[in-house]
């Protein structure tokens, strides 16, 4: 075990998978002499050269799209956008050839988007985006988004692995916040939820950055027993684990920091009401961001991000209803 | 670099240097074999046995199969919708296309998507999306890998003249010119995006921006498959010697609508009799007959090949809509896009062809 940080979770998985695979490519708009604009492929160039960490012209189609041709012809590629909401630009490519290529033709395109997202640091509206439900509403596409530093690598190595394209979306405000214990060399982390903190009263599901909010929010909740599901992936969705949570829990706060309408945490509350209504004791909340862009001044943009004190509160209302 | 804007000389002999007299023969079979499939395929729609809509290249065969004939069997190709004679040069059977376009369980998509949306990646092609030319990007990517490993291979689009005006052409050029990537750009120019004539979609040739984009730009006459094999075998030569991506420039005319419903009103008659003289089927066989072929014995043999296709087309089951949930995911290993038929004599006594 090593204690990292989120951030050098995700460097520490690419750097293993470009020193084990030559398959594997790294591109992206300043990625190569700058290291990203976060710093997570810091010092790839003078190691792995120019031709593997590559600095792509400010194309973000080109990207997705050249990623997909490579992989076609057996290439591995991990394609960086610089911030998540960037991916409107290349979601052409990535929604209709990647996504839509292997169930028409058979074709396998295992690449990975690696989209920074979220907020929490006035980006403002371009540089805050989660665009997550967007690939989930798109078939072909698998979607990750860890919340801790073992998962990050642990889902990175696995979307890399893995022969279809995956969003891997990693929070930008967890990248030096987060840090962890990470197990040594390459290990997958299953597309599974993972129970963050076991609980019999309530269960808060949450992915991402949400999963933190949910753990402080409900450490010390009046003594009552809170569980905290991460779903870690999105696509596929871990049904059985959710499911189980609400048996075990009866009450779920569903937590997106995403924009609320039709979020992840909608396809989960659907899910529950679909397949748990018999286990509920109370109405399924979500606690999202309300369907505003993402305002850039500090007092804006922590009156629509879901903290502590909104999951907090919509746990104490439900566990009294 | 040299950018040849000149306008193509519909008289012109294509350079037939590098073909043999086999390979003009075959030129003239993928050709009349597009046409004799399409031609199929539209009285079978008609009959109702083609759902949804129906698109041809009729006219425009000597594009697809002249850049198609010069590709070996390692590189990669992408094609558009009015290219079918590039799926016949790369080996699919006439009755996997005739499947295909109805919808059943032996066509190269298996009834998951329709008409000339298909490639197949046995033979190292990928099948075009309704987007265009996102396939531009996707062949800078194949010639991106191929360059980064060294290999002697390189990758063709074809993509049409509405194509031109949305950013993903200018990403491709420009990424492919940037990085310098044994990639072949065919612009098929047929006058017209759907009813949108080409004095509407550019200000000025295309073919002039490739100079803009570093490297090198030709206009070929796309009616005469010869000089379309001449300019890619050239532009593949340089690309696989590290010499960069050239925009072939085919001047040709779609003869038919943009799909079977629209009968193209929009276009004036005298324009498409003046190109109906240059007919690329026509042109070839008057070569041939030329050369002493037995232009009617290679009409006869491929007529005679589209009908047992059809017959047995005809005769194969529609997919079954039990697994129509599967496949959205790849579950097992993902394999790389194989190899295609390459027969130009120009690839016999390589080792692949």
């Amino acid at each position: 075990m090593t204690t990292m940080t989120y951030l050098q979770a995700i460097s520490s998985a690419l750097r293993d998978e470009l020193r084990a695979d030559e398959r594997v490519l790294v591109m992206g708009e300043d990625v190569g002499v700058f290291g990203g604009a976060f710093k997570v492929t810091d010092g790839f160039v003078e190691e792995f050269g120019g031709d593997r960490v590559m600095d792509t012209p400010l194309a973000e189609s080109a990207i997705i799209g050249c990623a997909v041709g490579a992989a076609v012809v057996g290439m591995r590629p991990v394609c960086e956008m610089q911030f998540a909401d960037f991916i409107s630009c290349g979601f052409d490519q990535l929604v209709n050839v990647a996504g839509r290529m292997h169930y028409r033709q058979g074709l396998a395109v295992p690449i990975v988007v690696r989209l920074p997202s979220g907020g929490g640091f006035s980006g403002g509206p371009f540089h805050s985006q989660n665009p997550e439900a967007l690939f989930m509403h798109s078939p072909g596409l698998k979607v990750v988004a860890p919340s801790t530093a073992a998962d990050a690598k642990g889902l990175l190595h696995a979307a890399i692995h893995d022969p279809n394209p995956v969003c891997f979306m990693e929070h930008k405000h967890l990248y030096r916040r987060v840090k962890g214990d990470v197990p040594e060399g390459v290990f997958e982390t299953p597309f599974t939820a993972r129970v963050a903190r076991p609980g019999s009263d309530l269960v808060v599901i949450a992915y991402g950055a949400m999963v933190d909010v949910a753990l402080e929010a409900t450490s010390d909740l009046e003594g009552a027993s809170i569980e905290v599901l991460d779903l870690r992936s999105l696509v596929p969705l871990d049904e059985d684990a959710v499911l189980d949570s609400v048996a075990r829990c009866s009450k779920v706060v569903i937590v997106d920091e995403a924009n609320m309408t039709c979020a992840a945490g909608a396809q989960v509350a659907a899910l529950i009401a679909e397949k748990a209504f018999e286990d509920l004791d109370g109405p399924v909340v979500r606690v999202a961001t309300p369907d505003v862009p993402i305002p850039f001044s500090p007092p804006l943009e922590q009156a629509v991000l879901p903290g502590v004190d909104r999951v907090k509160e919509a746990c104490r209302e439900l566990l009294n209803y | 670099m040299a950018t040849d804007t000149a306008a193509p000389a519909p008289e012109t002999a294509g350079d037939a240097a590098h073909l043999q007299l086999a390979d003009r023969v075959e030129l003239l079979r993928a050709m009349l074999m597009m046409r004799g499939i399409e031609e199929r395929a539209m009285s079978l729609y008609r009959q109702g046995k083609v759902p949804g809509s129906f698109y041809d290249g009729y006219g425009q065969e000597a594009v697809s199969a002249g850049a198609a004939f010069a590709m070996a069997p390692e590189d990669r190709l992408c094609i558009l919708h009015r290219d079918l004679a590039a799926h016949v040069i790369r080996g699919v059977s006439p009755t996997r296309i005739l499947s295909q376009y109805m919808g059943r369980a032996g066509g190269v998509t298996r009834g998951r998507d329709g008409n000339v949306h298909f490639g197949d990646r046995e033979l190292g092609c990928v099948g075009m999306v309704s987007m265009l030319p996102d396939m531009m990007l996707v062949a800078t990517g194949m010639a991106m890998a191929f360059k980064l490993r060294g290999e002697r291979r390189c990758a063709l689009t074809w993509f049409g003249d509405g194509s031109t005006s949305r950013g993903d052409f200018h990403e491709a050029m420009n990424w492919a010119g940037v990085q310098k990537l044994p990639v072949l750009f065919v612009l098929e120019n047929n006058q017209y995006a759907y009813s949108t004539p080409v004095n509407k979609q550019f200000a000025v040739d295309p073919v002039q921006r490739a100079t803009a984009y570093g490297f090198a730009g030709v206009t070929v006459d796309g009616n005469d498959a010869e000089a379309m094999f001449e300019a890619t075998r050239a532009a593949r030569e340089r690309a696989v010697d590290g010499g960069g991506p050239t925009l072939i420039e085919a001047v040709t005319m779609r003869m038919h609508g943009h799909a079977a419903h629209d009968d193209m009103k929009y276009v004036p008659r005298a324009q498409v009799e003046e190109w109906r003289a240059r007919d690329p089927i026509e042109r070839q066989e008057k070569r041939l007959v030329g050369a002493g072929v037995d232009v009617e014995a290679v009409r006869a043999s491929v007529s005679a090949e589209i009908q047992a296709a059809s017959v047995e087309a005809l005769a194969g089951p529609m997919p079954s809509p039990d697994d129509v949930l599967e496949g959205v995911f790849c579950t097992g290993e993902s394999v790389p896009l194989g190899d295609g038929r390459a027969p130009w004599s120009g690839f016999a006594g390589e080792g692949d062809a």
